[in-house]
């Protein structure tokens, strides 16, 4: 944990090159290229089998790549000494459970070779952050779902992570428990340790994430901030009308239109600006246009998009 | 080591949790007391009815200290492997490997330390067991075989072999096919240890060597006649029982042990290294 040289802190969190991997003849990840930068909180989306459960599984050395390389906080996922700063939530938490909370995070945190001194305080001030400390004394198997997957978390965070992967840490959270997630996020974020998740929840990676990225069929379809990402696509809400009621719009290039009645259509662009093209498209062909209204895409419409038109392409 | 050492003191954790150790002292008692009870009253039995002849009360206490430490090789074989056998590929498949294998550790560690904890049960066994059928014997008939720490070490290394086997196999295969491999393995090794005995017997020498063969695939049961053989004195003759010694396993055999159980683990970490979580 001291090893936090200036030369470590500027590369980049995450980087993997062609990172693939096969089972057997399931490709579950094919040839994905990332770079996180450092401090980010990234959401990894896509359906289930997508392979971003494997993804995470390469890039904490817990699943060996079929080819291509990967590289967390500076240094290659088969250095075992670089996860000494790395904490991981996996989807199917599991755990020693006759040990109470405490002594949990007290034998995660020998695992980290943390001092004695460092293990108890660190584990105390978790079990406050995450609200357990009335629990402490408590075995696990007492523990209900979002209890436990709170003091998994609280073991992510043990070692002061600087990049830390939590593969589904809503699951099983009530909504109290979601927030308490969402801020603990918040407090990673602001002490700048990157944050690679991967969430159904679109809603809340939304609300926590910086930048996210699509997986789908084993490949990256499409990644980057966030906020770019969501102002690139639109989706515009059109009213108009032939000139003769028979004659059908062409939308050209614009594909699909959805019609909603009464002379409404949705239709989905890759960017605003196109709105001013699908109108001049629209009045060369005599239509008569009453409104034309852009709207930002949630990222749930985005992720949609993204996967339907995948399935198309 | 002190990750090794808190690995292996989180797996005896897990067995005392899991009844396993419980069950096991339970047994180990239980046959104690069995033993005990039964060589007083065969050996007293025996003293009484016929003129005390020395002799004779030593091939007594001698044969039934046999039979005794017999039972203990026993449950060293079965305690070894049902203790052993699911500790990685159950971990494995519940996923709770996952946690401790993703902390700055070398997944070598983790067999080791799992090794180890396997290892200081059998030790521990061995001692209690194989120390109480000793005492038991030693405290009616005063009697007290001979190589005493040689056997019993050799019962320790047939447990620590087939840890070490259980381990590998538990790295790469389900729980179930690895404990059936392990017995059927076993099982070839027990046969051929008895083919070994009657060819001696027999004066077959291909049967010997069939015998001495199988132990290749698993030393195990040819530890257990060395162990029996040292521990007898050099003019007994127990013939073809599963303590009699024929044709007796040479120190060659337990070198080749050592080598077999080192090869074991050497093949546990590589598997276990190679293995995707």
């Amino acid at each position: 944990m001291s090893a936090r040289g200036p030369t470590v802190a500027s590369a980049p969190a995450i980087r993997t090159h062609g990172l693939r991997k096969e089972y057997g003849r399931t490709v579950a990840v094919a040839g994905v290229d990332l770079e996180v930068e450092p401090g980010q909180v990234v959401g990894l989306l896509g359906p289930n089998g997508a392979g971003k459960t494997t993804l995470i599984k390469m890039l904490l050395g817990l699943v060996r790549p079929t080819a291509g390389e990967a590289f967390v906080l500076g240094r290659p996922v088969s250095d075992w000494r670089v996860r000494g700063r790395i904490g991981f939530l996996p989807e199917h938490f599991r755990f020693q459970d006759w040990l109470t909370g405490r002594e949990f995070l007290e034998a995660h945190g020998r695992l980290y070779g943390l001092p004695a001194q460092e293990r108890r305080e660190r584990a105390q001030e978790l079990l406050e952050m995450l609200g357990l400390a009335r629990h402490a004394e408590r075995p696990l198997r007492e523990f209900s779902k979002g209890m436990l997957q709170r003091v998994g978390l609280a073991q992510a965070l043990l070692c002061r992570p600087e990049l830390v992967f939590l593969d589904e840490p809503t699951s099983g959270l009530d909504p109290l428990g979601r927030l308490l997630v969402r801020d603990v996020l918040r407090q990673l974020r602001a002490g700048g340790t990157t944050v690679f998740l991967n969430s159904h929840l679109l809603s809340e990676v939304e609300l926590t994430c910086d930048w996210v990225a699509f997986m789908r069929r084993g490949q990256l379809v499409r990644a980057g901030p966030l906020a770019q990402l969501l102002s690139g696509a639109v989706e515009v809400q059109v009213r108009a009308q032939p000139r003769e009621p028979e004659t059908q719009i062409d939308w050209g290039e614009f594909g699909d239109a959805w019609p909603q009645g009464d002379g409404g259509w949705r239709l989905r662009l890759a960017s605003e600006e196109q709105v001013p093209d699908v109108v001049e498209k629209l009045v060369a062909q005599g239509v008569r246009v009453y409104a034309v209204e852009p709207r930002r895409l949630s990222l749930e419409e985005l992720f949609l998009q993204v996967m339907e038109g995948e399935e198309a392409g | 080591m002190r990750r090794v050492l808190f690995l292996a003191w989180l797996t005896l954790q897990e067995v005392g949790r899991r009844r396993l150790l419980w069950i096991g002292l339970a047994l180990g008692a239980v046959y104690l007391a069995v033993y005990a009870w039964g060589f007083r009253a065969a050996f007293g039995e025996c003293l009484g009815e016929r003129p005390r002849s020395e002799e004779m009360a030593r091939a007594m206490a001698l044969g039934l200290a046999m039979a005794g430490l017999y039972g203990v090789n026993f449950l060293v074989v079965m305690l070894s492997v049902l203790a052993s056998v699911d500790t990685l590929s159950g971990e494995i498949a519940s996923g709770s490997i996952q946690t401790i294998v993703a902390k700055p550790l070398r997944r070598w560690e983790v067999v080791l330390g799992k090794w180890l904890a396997f290892f200081l049960l059998v030790l521990s066994l061995v001692a209690a067991l194989g120390g109480g059928v000793l005492g038991i014997t030693w405290g009616w008939s005063g009697y007290w075989p001979h190589n005493v720490p040689e056997g019993l070490a050799l019962l320790v290394l047939e447990g620590a072999v087939l840890i070490s086997l259980s381990l590998a196999g538990g790295a790469r295969l389900s729980t179930l096919s690895n404990g059936v491999l392990i017995f059927m393995l076993f099982g070839v090794a027990f046969l051929g240890s008895w083919v070994e005995q009657f060819g001696a017997l027999m004066h077959n020498e291909s049967a010997v060597q069939i015998g001495i063969l199988t132990s290749l695939i698993l030393p195990t049961e040819a530890l257990w006649r060395r162990a029996s053989y040292l521990m007898q004195p050099p003019d007994t003759t127990f013939a073809a029982s599963p303590f009699g010694a024929l044709s007796v396993p040479s120190s060659a055999m337990v070198v080749y042990a050592l080598l077999y159980g080192a090869a074991a683990l050497a093949l546990a970490f590589r598997a276990f290294n190679g293995r995707d979580l």
